[in-house]
């Protein structure tokens, strides 16, 4: 078990640059999950920690040690795949302890890891069987084994998750926090799931373009966003962004999304805000599920304002509803009972408390 | 109304049902008419030769119907399996064959993993490059290989044409850059996460070829090696050319060379070598027949 760094990675391909300088730090037993669209760098980066790309500038370092130039076999990782890449013409037992085998470990050694890791992952029913055999879930499962008789310094996980059907997955989710909880091995996990990134990670790092938009736990990216572009990856039904400026309206600042509807700010918010030039292009940032039905007490900084939905979508504990503020299309989250209909006039509540201001050309949250 | 449209619903759907298996009738009396059609047209010529072979060499040359054995004989069976010649003519087909297929799969499997998975510069334009050099016809190029290898002959004083083993050199012009494209092919259609896998275990390249591509791609491995089989068995111009005295003949040109003398045929004798020379590659068939059909349709999808 080792902490993973890296420090100013970069990797062209000819003159794309698919990962452009990334620093990041990688504790002992820590499990990261890189997220981000496809096309971000998430799977180019680990695959260079793997040794299987070579990095065009930077160091990664390994328990550290820089691996730059060390071929993955020596670099002490393990690695899952999207695709299980079992051997075929293998059993399970042999697939598991092909790395151990080459090494040239004792046989007794060997099976005492195989079957240790078959327990851990409930297959030992399944040793001598081939993986053309198994069904997906089985077959990933496999995949982890062999990773895990390694006892590896670190765990790397390739979309490990994305071939199962929906269900699956959510199990598979589990078993694979659990293992983490038992090996306790410092794990990286690429995912462009932003379900999977929160609920496994122990950190979070966002990826967008070949750059790191920011790095937090699951919390912290999801209430205190740094960018509109983790602001709107992470959580879903997506936060809303609505266009706005500031005003002051009596000695108090408002926050104008149309020419209906303005509300004053909370006293912490207005006094976070104030310093901003009144003629700055604005987004308001409001996550669905602050934006609900209007009660007849509302609390302090929840405002109510009436519209017309467009969509409603019922989804058993909630209903989400859909309308437009000047063209914006807002989703918000009401209680299933509060009367919701397609095309139904109906008063709702923003909880400005919660609310988020970003710069609308920078994407910064302020 | 609703019961009308109903019952006007429901023979539409029986005629339609009706005729789809009347098509699928029709499609299975065509495919097998056309089958037996190719199955006469192609089983002809060795049912042939098999009465042929049954034949004295007076019943051949009588002018009764060819297509019956009248007095069926085995003499030319004895005949030939009892001459020293031909038995020859067969070891050094089977020593040839061999060797070829042995040279053949050293060659073009390590350099097919090679093609198909180290990326090197240019290794795109050499792959490409060694199924171009399998379509120059045998035809055009067996004047030059002469010229090499009388050439090699004066310079280095080693004789190599007119010697069974010369053929060891020139069949491998053709079975390597065929069976290397084969190869690519197959080891082409293995996951590359399989081989990172191997690599992440800790294997070499070499162990990544031999415990994983080559099992993996066994039944390409078996296609390949048929084939190399079949093209240095059945080849004929290039021995022909190359090999002159009798104890270095392969068996096509040794029957050929052998049993007709000017304008004699020994019918008999020539369609009974042809049978058993028929044979061995018949028997591998027959053995890796499923293997080798796996073999062709494998490579085709990603599975």
């Amino acid at each position: 078990m080792a902490d993973v760094a890296l420090r100013k990675v970069v990797k062209r391909y000819d003159d794309v640059e698919a990962v452009r300088g990334i620093d990041l730090d990688i504790a002992d037993h820590e499990f990261i999950v890189l997220v981000g669209p496809s096309g971000c760098g998430k799977s180019t980066t680990l695959r260079m920690i793997a040794g299987l790309e070579d990095i065009s500038d930077g160091d990664i370092m390994i328990g550290g040690d820089v691996v730059n130039d060390v071929p993955p076999k020596d670099r002490d990782i393990a690695m899952v795949f999207q695709n299980y890449a079992l051997y075929p013409h293998m059993t399970v037992a042999e697939n598991m302890s092909f790395g151990l085998r080459l090494k040239h470990y004792p046989k007794a050694e060997i099976k005492a890891r195989v079957t240790e890791a078959a327990r851990l992952l409930d297959i030992t029913d399944l040793i001598d069987r081939k993986p053309k055999q198994l069904s997906g879930g089985q077959r990933q499962r496999v995949a982890m084994g062999r990773a895990i008789v390694r006892n590896p310094k670190v765990f790397l996980f390739d979309e490990p998750l994305s071939n199962l059907d929906a269900k699956l997955r959510v199990q598979m989710r589990i078993e694979i926090k659990k293992v983490h909880q038992k090996v306790r091995t410092t794990t990286v996990y690429v995912t462009h799931d932003q379900v999977e990134a929160m609920t496994l990670a122990d950190r979070v790092v966002v990826m967008n373009k070949g750059r790191i938009e920011q790095i937090g736990t699951p919390n912290e990216l999801y209430h205190k966003p740094a960018t509109r572009f983790v602001a709107g990856f992470i959580g879903s039904p997506a936060m809303n962004f609505i266009p706005c400026r500031l005003e002051d309206v009596g000695g108090t600042l408002q926050i104008r999304l149309t020419d209906r509807i303005a509300f004053a700010l909370p006293p912490a918010r207005a006094a976070r805000y104030n310093a901003l030039p009144r003629t700055e292009k604005l987004l308001l940032g409001i996550r669905p599920e602050h934006l609900t039905e209007s009660h007849a007490h509302l609390g302090p900084g929840v405002e109510s304002f009436d519209t017309v939905l467009d969509v409603t979508e019922p989804m058993g504990m909630e209903t989400l509803v859909y309308f437009g503020l000047d063209g914006t299309p807002v989703c918000g989250r009401v209680d299933p009972n509060a009367g919701a209909k397609d095309g139904a006039p109906m008063r709702l509540a923003m909880d400005l408390n919660n609310m988020h201001l970003l710069n609308e050309a920078t994407g910064v949250v302020i | 109304m609703s019961s009308v449209t109903i019952d006007k619903a429901a023979p539409t759907r029986t005629v339609k049902l009706g005729s789809m298996s009347r098509d699928r009738k029709w499609a299975l009396r065509w495919s097998y008419f056309f089958l037996t059609l190719f199955a006469i047209f192609s089983l002809l010529p060795p049912i042939y030769m098999l009465v042929t072979s049954l034949k004295s060499s007076a019943e051949i040359s009588a002018a009764t119907n060819p297509w019956w054995v009248f007095h069926p004989t085995l003499e030319n069976y004895v005949g030939l399996l009892t001459s020293n010649q031909f038995l020859r003519f067969f070891l050094n087909s089977a020593l040839v064959s061999i060797f070829v297929v042995t040279i053949t799969m050293l060659i073009s499997v390590p350099a097919a993993f090679a093609l198909a998975r180290m990326r090197f510069w240019g290794s795109a334009t050499l792959a490409t490059g060694v199924f171009l050099t399998y379509l120059i016809p045998d035809s055009l190029l067996f004047i030059p290989l002469f010229k090499v290898f009388a050439q090699f002959g004066d310079w280095t004083g080693i004789q190599l044409i007119n010697r069974w083993y010369v053929l060891l050199f020139i069949y491998p012009t053709l079975t390597v850059p065929f069976c290397t494209w084969i190869m690519i092919g197959y080891f082409a259609s293995i996951p590359k996460e399989l081989d990172e896998a191997a690599i992440i275990d800790g294997a070499s390249w070499f162990q990544t070829l031999t415990r994983i591509f080559i099992p993996v791609a066994l039944p390409g491995l078996i296609a390949a090696t048929i084939f190399a089989f079949t093209v240095s068995w059945a080849q004929f111009l290039y021995p022909l050319v190359f090999t002159t005295s009798t104890d270095q003949l392969v068996l096509p040109v040794g029957i050929i060379t052998t049993l007709i003398k000017g304008d004699v045929f020994n019918w008999g004798q020539i369609m009974t070598g042809a049978l058993l020379g028929a044979a061995p590659p018949l028997i591998i068939y027959a053995f890796l027949m499923d293997y080798y059909i796996a073999g062709l349709t494998a490579g085709a999808t990603k599975g």
